[in-house]
């Protein structure tokens, strides 16, 4: 089967991002830049299907300015087969993402598409939702463990009282969480090689999708800092605190 | 326009995120619809007759909506939002789950994870693990919204007396089954409402000396949670996780131990009313944001802290 994979560029996850002075936005310039970590977490679990001979191609697709051509060929080194970018020069909102998803979905007719859960800059957590629901084709999210048996996929998810199984009939959606699998490393030959992948460019233009948002930001503010606090010296001065300073006991 | 909000229950018991999610939606309007939809549910429908502020319930009971499938519950929300200027979940992972197929089903933008509500189409919320926060306003026709809980204090739980109307609709895919559950039973509060939670992070060493935890916890009423690398290494399940991408709390004391404080855990706790840290590394930076810190090996500190709470 063909595996669909999309992998945003996002903000590397060390680091700490600050707010600009005129508070329109978070300030990204010559900020390091990384594939969304839910992102490479699919990558991999694509892979590893293709490994398994489950699947036979693995299609990675990323949507935003030229610069996202850059995670693309990192999904390539860790072992995708070929890119497309969609290019635009704005990150679109998650809506206008999975509008552009289902269009790809029709041309590549994939079994799976796998995306990460999130995005670890707008902390959305839509697309994927989003995109099973614009193809119809069903969504196991918060994936933790993913298993293809003929043409179904069991996907256990990882929900807020434990854990959930469930059954979906290919084609389908999947959205990764943090203990589906462990990326591995992509090795300096496997990053050569992957400068000679196949990578198509498309525009939304080109695609049919209108995008813009009815959804504006009006302001980006740091968040509220809290003071630090005090150091104690042992247990009983911070008991002490707790009770008569802090009332929390 | 009315305002609906869909519950999150277990067909038992009505959660209480719900009751929070209803106080953010009374700041977009005032005439609040709730639909529970489950299996069994009837009991979760009376609960939320009883809140204050809800004009009226919807209850949807029907195999069909049992385990909160997503392709099922989204159905069901779209074929009654067009009454409706907002719709309104909280963003717990049932939430997270549907509410996106509901936005794009309706062609709309959905607004994820909000701290406060500005007017009826501008809210707030963290984005980059809590590092901005940003002010959004939506054009939407219908605004599709989840709600932060932690930031909302509740509703009154009792004094309503809204009115429940059964809906026979069902929707049903085909396409997904429900297969099974691992449901962590624990006699312990609730990790997202808890007065109290105490955390361990990587530096248990693994899950048996959670116990040390425990003990300390068992003292103070407390939940359990847990840092990713915990979790990770498989020293406790993942619904422990707290952080930017696990569970978001605000307990009025928050109890780090062995967790060295990176920005996706600082995320999911930074809100709690008093932070105490216990790491024997210093320059741990998990001591930025603690009112109280201990520096000390945590084989020590938590005997000893069960000891005093004694
Ligand atoms: C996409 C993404 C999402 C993430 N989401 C989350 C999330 O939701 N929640 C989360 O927590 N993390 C999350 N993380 C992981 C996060 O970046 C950190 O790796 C993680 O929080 C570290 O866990 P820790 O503090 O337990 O471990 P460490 O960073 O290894 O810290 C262990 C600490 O224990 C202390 N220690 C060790 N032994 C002792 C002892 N005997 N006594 C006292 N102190 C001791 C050490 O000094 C150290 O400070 C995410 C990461 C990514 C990339
Ligand atoms: N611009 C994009 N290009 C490609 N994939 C994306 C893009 N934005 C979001 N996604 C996918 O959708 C997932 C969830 O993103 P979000 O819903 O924005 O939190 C990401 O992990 C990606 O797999």
């Amino acid at each position: 089967m063909k595996i669909l994979v999309a992998v945003k560029r996002v903000i590397d996850y060390n680091v700490k991002v600050r707010v600009k002075a005129d508070q329109s936005d978070v300030d990204l310039s010559n900020v390091k830049m990384a594939l969304n970590p839910f992102c490479e977490i699919a990558v991999e679990e694509a892979v590893r299907l293709k490994e398994k001979g489950t699947a036979e191609e693995v299609v990675v697709v990323s949507i935003g300015p030229k610069a996202c051509q850059e995670q693309i060929r990192t999904a390539l080194a860790l072992g995708a087969d070929r890119g497309i970018h969609i290019e635009t020069d704005t990150m679109p909102d998650s809506l206008a993402v999975a509008k552009l998803l289902h269009k790809v979905v029709d041309e590549e007719q994939p079994q799976l598409v796998i995306l990460g859960k999130q995005a670890i800059d707008s902390d959305n957590n839509q697309t994927g939702q989003m995109l099973s629901a614009l193809t119809d084709m069903p969504q196991g999210t918060f994936a933790s463990e993913v298993q293809v048996d003929g043409d179904k996929v069991n996907v256990t998810r990882e929900v807020d009282g434990g854990l959930q199984t469930i059954e979906l009939t290919l084609p389908a959606i999947v959205t990764t969480d943090l203990r589906l699998n462990e990326p591995r490393y992509a090795s300096l030959p496997n990053i050569m090689k992957a400068k000679r992948k196949p990578l198509d460019v498309k525009t939304p233009e080109s695609l049919g999708v209108e995008l813009g948002s009815k959804v504006s930001v009006l302001k980006v503010e740091a968040p509220a800092e809290r003071s630090a606090g005090v150091k104690v010296a042992d247990i009983a001065e911070l008991v002490d605190k707790l009770k008569n300073e802090a009332k929390v006991l | 326009m009315s305002i609906l909000v869909i519950a999150e229950h277990d067909n038992k018991e009505l959660n209480p995120a719900t009751l929070k999610t209803l106080t953010a939606a009374q700041a977009m309007g005032d005439d609040i619809h709730v639909l529970v939809a489950g299996e069994g549910c009837a009991a979760v429908a009376d609960q939320v007759a009883k809140a204050a502020g809800v004009a009226k319930v919807l209850c949807a009971d029907h195999a069909a909506y049992g385990h909160q499938l997503a392709e099922n519950i989204s159905a069901l929300v779209v074929s009654l939002a067009k009454d409706y200027s907002h719709v309104v979940a909280p963003a717990t992972t049932t939430g997270k789950n549907f509410m996106p197929r509901v936005a794009v089903l309706l062609d709309v933008a959905q607004v994820s994870d909000i701290i406060s509500v500005e007017s009826a189409d501008t809210f707030r919320r963290p984005i980059y693990a809590g590092n901005a926060i940003a002010t959004v306003k939506s054009d939407e026709s219908i605004k599709v919204i989840t709600v932060r809980a932690t930031a909302f204090d509740a509703v009154a739980a009792e004094g309503g007396s809204a009115s429940v109307d059964a809906l026979d609709a069902v929707f049903e895919s085909d396409k997904v089954r429900y297969v099974a559950e691992q449901v962590a039973a624990s006699e312990r509060p609730d990790l997202s409402s808890a007065r109290v939670v105490i955390s361990g992070g990587r530096g248990m060493q693994n899950g048996e000396n959670f116990a040390l935890l425990e003990k300390v916890a068992d003292k103070l009423g407390a939940a359990i949670g847990a840092s990713r690398a915990a979790v990770d290494a498989g020293f406790v399940p993942n619904d422990m996780q707290v952080g930017q991408t696990g569970k978001i709390v605000a307990p009025e004391l928050y109890i780090a131990v062995g967790i060295s404080g990176a920005i996706q855990h600082l995320a999911g706790m930074k809100d709690s009313k008093v932070i105490v840290a216990i790491n024997k590394d210093e320059e741990a930076p998990i001591f930025q944001v603690a009112d109280y810190g201990l520096v000390a090996d945590l084989f020590d500190a938590l005997p000893e802290l069960e000891n005093a709470l004694s």
